[in-house]
């Protein structure tokens, strides 16, 4: 069936509140507005306001609020209606959400989905463009996906609402119009996957690079380079066996992350291929992150400070040496 | 303070390139650590220090050509470590960065700097798998980023070795061959006396059935069919390994294993200097006319540098010959990973109490046994020799 990324968030957010009485939708403009990026539209009117609930502009607070109802038995759904606005609420989400099974020693757990716009690339500007994916991986007790694709947007919140500690979604700006034919879109939040099979070089990357690296692979072949473009969709636990299993294949490695480089997940990815497989690598990787300066408005500087296809050619270019 | 100088490591070296240091100032340092790489021709060395102390400064440069015996650095006892520094003398500043610290700094920038001879880049799959296949990374040369020896460039080194069977450095001119095979015995023997406790036992043989049995046998061959003492020795020795597979074998990882069959290797001199060892096969299930002809055309090979490379490494045993040129008796040092190497000297009439109990002039010849004593006991290797012995009394038994 043919949808949009935004549809197969709707679709997926829809089944879950028809399925579940405990699931409820929480988040500033979900209701009444029908949501920041029109996800929710229409569920006021058919859910009613206990279950789509209009929050005050106060991510520590309903995000608070999110996480007792979990742990009172709810399956809430917040909605952060982007990452840059999260960071008010991670106090909630890193000392309470993330560590709750532990400090409560086992008592209570906390089933409770984030999901978060994120990224850059629609002249938000700098306050508005954040992607702080590795922040919410580095935490133990959160478990992070990205999807990269319309099929997982559909399928994994469904998936994420099965677990009992909380999941953190993150929704890339730049994907939200992107449409597919989906049909088989039910997905673990285990595994990465690989988009496009290659032997000449592996392009690593998740969420709203992947696109970009689909696009650079495609431009590459027509140059007589294979390129392998693998999707993380789980940044938290990292699928470090995907991940050694394409180096051990390809041998040369670009990864390629909307994260600042110093400090990203892409440093991680890199450092985990160290540890895995040194000696299956023939050339340094690379990673193609953003900038490390503020993400500008302008539109030519916001496209020069993120990654694009052709810096990805550039760098595959470099670790094969063509 | 003690200097550090260069140290020669091959008779023909007289200078070396400083690829990388291994320690900064500052470090412990203890004899018989590794703590500069040195590309004396093509092969990058690991220098050590010979006594202990902290490094107080690297004077010399990576990059930098340095002559043998020119001062690397200067290194300070541990007690005086605690001392500061001493400020750099200004013929270091002058040479080096400008810089308060110029004993850091130029490991630091240089490493980072395209210098000629710089320690080769080789991705480490590329290391990995010349590793497996056996491929020198000396003779490889590099298509990838900055240089560097990729998957490709091993794959089709190993494809043209398998294609044309060439001598190990078919580009070598003739001095830098002699220059690797220099090193090579040099690092090779080091590391014997280095880790090998050896012991010695030598054992006088009296020759004259030996000789006279072989003088019978060549008077019915052509010249070119003869078979030469060497060959009887060479062949005694593996039988006499029969008895004694305690001398037969490999030392590795601290654990000795034994060779199921008998590949002696037989020092071969070579004519620009240096020796080397290869394999004569299986020495102890041929017969003396095929060990002849095989023995020949090792040393034809060895000479012309066309051995196989399993030649190089399947010896399991040497036995080294030097009665050629009039020694008496030789006192060899064992080739790692091997565990024992059998000497003989000159084969020669001597004065000798015969089994009748009068003096007589005899052709004896001094078989000497070098083992390594983690392997065996002097208990064995006087066995093994008595064994030799025997079968060089019944050579028509070989």
């Amino acid at each position: 069936m043919r949808m949009s990324y935004r549809e197969a968030v709707r679709a997926a957010l829809h089944e879950a509140l028809v399925a579940d009485p405990r699931v409820f939708l929480m988040g500033e403009d979900v209701g009444r507005y029908g949501g920041s990026y029109a996800m929710s539209k229409g569920f006021y009117d058919e859910f009613g306001p206990d279950r789509i609930r209009d929050a005050p502009l106060s991510e520590l607070g309903f995000v608070g609020a999110g996480v007792g109802a979990a742990m009172g038995g709810m399956r809430p759904i917040v909605e952060v209606m982007t990452v840059n606005f999260s960071l008010l609420a991670l106090d909630q989400i890193v000392n309470m959400a993330a560590l709750y099974r532990h400090m409560s020693g086992g008592q209570f757990s906390v089933p409770v989905v984030f999901r978060m716009a994120t990224g850059a690339g629609r002249q938000l500007a700098a306050q508005h463009s954040h992607s702080f994916e590795n922040w919410y991986a580095h935490v133990p007790g959160l478990r992070v996906v990205a999807p990269g694709t319309v099929a997982d947007a559909r399928g994994m919140l469904p998936a994420a609402l099965t677990y009992s500690d909380p999941v953190v979604i993150f929704e890339h700006v730049g994907l939200f119009n992107a449409e597919d034919d989906v049909e088989e879109w039910r997905c673990d939040l285990e595994r990465a996957a690989i988009r496009r099979p290659g032997t000449d070089v592996s392009i690593i990357t998740y969420g709203g690079s992947l696109p970009k690296a689909l696009s650079a692979a495609a431009s590459l072949a027509d140059e007589g380079i294979d390129a392998e473009v693998v999707d993380l969709r789980v940044l938290r636990p990292l699928d470090r066996a995907a991940i050694a299993d394409t180096v051990r294949r390809t041998h040369r490695v670009v990864v390629v992350d909307e994260g600042w480089r110093t400090g990203s997940l892409a440093g991680e990815v890199v450092a985990g291929i160290a540890e895995d497989c040194l000696y299956d690598l023939d050339a340094p990787p690379r990673r193609v992150c953003s900038e490390e300066v503020p993400v500008p408005y302008a539109k030519h500087l916001e496209d020069a400070a993120l990654p694009q296809s052709d810096k990805i050619v550039a760098a595959v270019k470099e670790v094969t040496h063509a | 303070m003690r200097e550090f100088t260069l140290p020669s490591m091959g008779a023909d070296m007289d200078q070396g390139r400083l690829i990388e240091w291994l320690v900064a100032p500052g470090d412990q340092v203890h004899k018989g650590q590794a703590v500069a790489v040195v590309d004396t021709a093509k092969a990058a060395i690991e220098v050590e220090i010979w006594f202990d102390g902290v490094v107080a400064e690297l004077q010399a440069v990576p990059g930098q050509m340095i002559p043998v015996g020119q001062i690397m650095a200067t290194i300070v006892a541990s007690e005086e470590a605690t001392l500061p520094v001493a400020p750099p003398e200004p013929v270091v500043q002058a040479r080096a960065v400008p810089s308060e610290r110029p004993a850091l700094r130029p490991v630091a920038s240089a490493s980072h700097v395209e210098i000629g001879g710089v320690r080769r880049r080789v991705s480490p799959a590329a290391r990995k798998l010349a590793d497996e296949r056996g491929v020198d990374l000396a003779g490889v040369s590099g298509t990838g980023p900055l240089g560097a020896v990729t998957l490709s460039d091993v794959e089709r080194a190993a494809a043209e070795r398998a294609s044309v069977p060439a001598p190990p450095v078919e580009a070598a001119t003739a001095a830098e061959r002699q220059a690797l095979v220099r090193q090579a015995i040099a690092s090779a023997m080091s590391r014997s006396k280095r880790e090998i406790p050896h012991y010695y036992l030598s054992e006088t043989i009296p020759m004259a059935r030996a000789i006279d049995w072989l003088a019978a046998e060549n008077a019915g061959r052509s010249i070119s069919e003869r078979v030469l003492m060497a060959v009887v020795q060479l062949k005694a020795v593996a039988r006499a390994l029969d008895g004694f597979p305690q001398l037969n074998g490999f030392f590795v990882d601290g654990v000795f294993q034994p060779a199921p069959t008998v590949h002696i290797g037989v020092a071969i001199a070579l004519r620009q200097g240096g020796l080397l060892a290869p394999a004569l096969h299986d020495v102890a299930a041929k017969d003396l006319s095929q060990l002849m002809r095989e023995l020949a055309d090792l040393v034809a090979r060895t000479r012309a540098a066309s051995l196989r490379s399993s030649e190089l490494t399947d010896p399991t045993i040497t036995v080294t010959n030097l009665g050629d040129q009039g020694v008496e008796t030789v006192f060899g040092i064992i080739s790692p990973p091997q565990v024992a190497l059998v000497g003989f000297g000159r084969v020669a009439p001597r004065p000798w109490v015969t089994e009748d109990g009068t003096l007589a002039a005899v052709p004896t010849v001094t078989a000497s046994l070098s083992a390594d004593h983690r392997v065996t006991d002097g208990h064995t290797g006087a066995m093994f020799l008595a064994s030799l012995y025997d079968w060089l009394q019944r050579p028509e038994d070989l």
